[in-house]
């Protein structure tokens, strides 16, 4: 296959937004199971309560701009010897993890501010007051919150699991084109 | 019973007060609350139970008086686990000082048609003067008496400890309350 038609690899922007948001999304779950196991009310709790927020704000904000760019930009075709079932697997995959993208950040910030705390990003400025502060809808958002989460676990786990086999078992270089520092395999 | 209580303690003050009858209030449109900035973040909390008696009259307003007695234990920050915390000795210790309370000591009229008020502020066990403006509105027999107190909650002990941090729980807290009353 030449490399006429698609390209080989993700271009440096999208390898950029993949690992980008990869690190930000790990580590605001992390964070976010972190700080909802402090139990009582100390001050780290409420800090790490802040940086969660800044940081969901900030994966929100990526994936906006990554979603732009991802349909403005071609991606690399899979190679033929990939079954169609591989490639459902991987579009299913892919489209769920960028609507979590937005449904995780999203939940979190309605369940904020429905609990009456708005949003200063950074400390420095509040984010709009969308929703009114809202008791009854403050456990329903949680919930809502916490599933995303867990389905965004279930996601990355998928994700994470087809590209070691890609890079262990079938070694078919699908893997290395989202790597930042590989060069591509030839077929 | 709690108005049969109320009422009995309007009684007692109102000897003190003079001729003038305190304000009817109307617990229902009154509500005393706290805005403080955690990490920038304003959040508001609200005092569940307090009572408040005002006298006044707005031929002579220089003679109003007003008190007002919160139950601290009724702070609602909008999480039932945080309102227990709040409740602890190093925040408003509720058991050693279940009461905080506004006693006026001068009202005048100011600028704009408010008044100004001068107090007492006791929360904690701690008094300090406090000077606000205070605003009448009245609708038919209804009087709504608003303000806004700016404190700083270190002077009151709120916030012992790790949480004397100002960079994490500003200093500046600001009480805002509206009452509502009618002539008795």
């Amino acid at each position: 296959m030449t490399a006429a038609a698609s390209p080989q690899r993700y271009t440096p922007a999208a390898i950029g937004f993949h690992w980008l948001t990869a690190l930000l999304i790990v580590g605001t779950f992390t964070l976010g199971l972190v700080m909802t196991d402090i139990p009582g009310l100390t001050p780290t709790k409420l800090k790490y309560f802040s940086w969660h927020k800044w940081a969901g704000v900030t994966v929100l904000l990526l994936a906006a701009l990554r979603l732009l760019w991802r349909l403005r930009t071609p991606v690399p075709a899979y190679p033929a010897s990939m079954p169609a079932w591989q490639h459902t697997a991987a579009h299913g995959t892919h489209a769920l993890l960028y609507l979590l993208m937005f449904g995780v950040p999203l939940s979190g910030y309605f369940y904020t501010l429905a609990a009456g705390v708005p949003v200063v990003y950074f400390g420095l400025f509040q984010l709009p007051l969308l929703i009114e502060p809202n008791l009854a809808l403050k456990p329903v958002l949680k919930a809502v919150h916490y599933w995303l989460n867990m389905g965004m676990a279930a996601m990355v786990f998928m994700h994470v699991a087809a590209a070691m086999k890609h890079l262990i078992v079938d070694r078919d270089g699908i893997t290395q084109r989202m790597l930042p520092f590989s060069t591509p395999k030839e077929h | 019973m709690k108005l049969s209580r109320h009422l009995a303690f309007v009684s007692l003050l109102v000897p003190l007060f003079g001729q003038a009858a305190p304000l009817k209030i109307d617990a229902a449109r009154s509500s005393v609350g706290a805005i403080f900035k955690q990490m920038n973040v304003p959040v508001e909390a609200k005092f569940k139970q307090f009572t408040a008696v005002i006298d006044y009259d707005s031929k002579h307003p220089e003679s109003a008086r007003a008190q007002v007695n919160i139950a601290t234990a009724s702070l609602d920050i909008g999480d039932p686990e945080y309102n227990r915390e709040v409740g602890k000795k190093e925040w408003f210790n509720t058991a050693q000082f279940p009461q905080a309370s506004f006693v006026s000591t001068a009202i005048k009229p100011a600028a704009n048609g408010t008044l100004a008020v001068t107090g007492k502020l006791t929360i904690k066990g701690k008094t300090a003067d406090v000077a606000f403006p205070l605003t009448v509105k009245t609708a038919g027999a209804r009087q709504l008496f608003e303000g806004q107190i700016p404190i700083r909650r270190l002077s009151f002990g709120i916030g012992e400890g790790e949480w004397t941090d100002t960079s994490m729980l500003a200093n500046e807290v600001i009480i805002k309350f509206r009452v509502a009353a009618g002539t008795q």
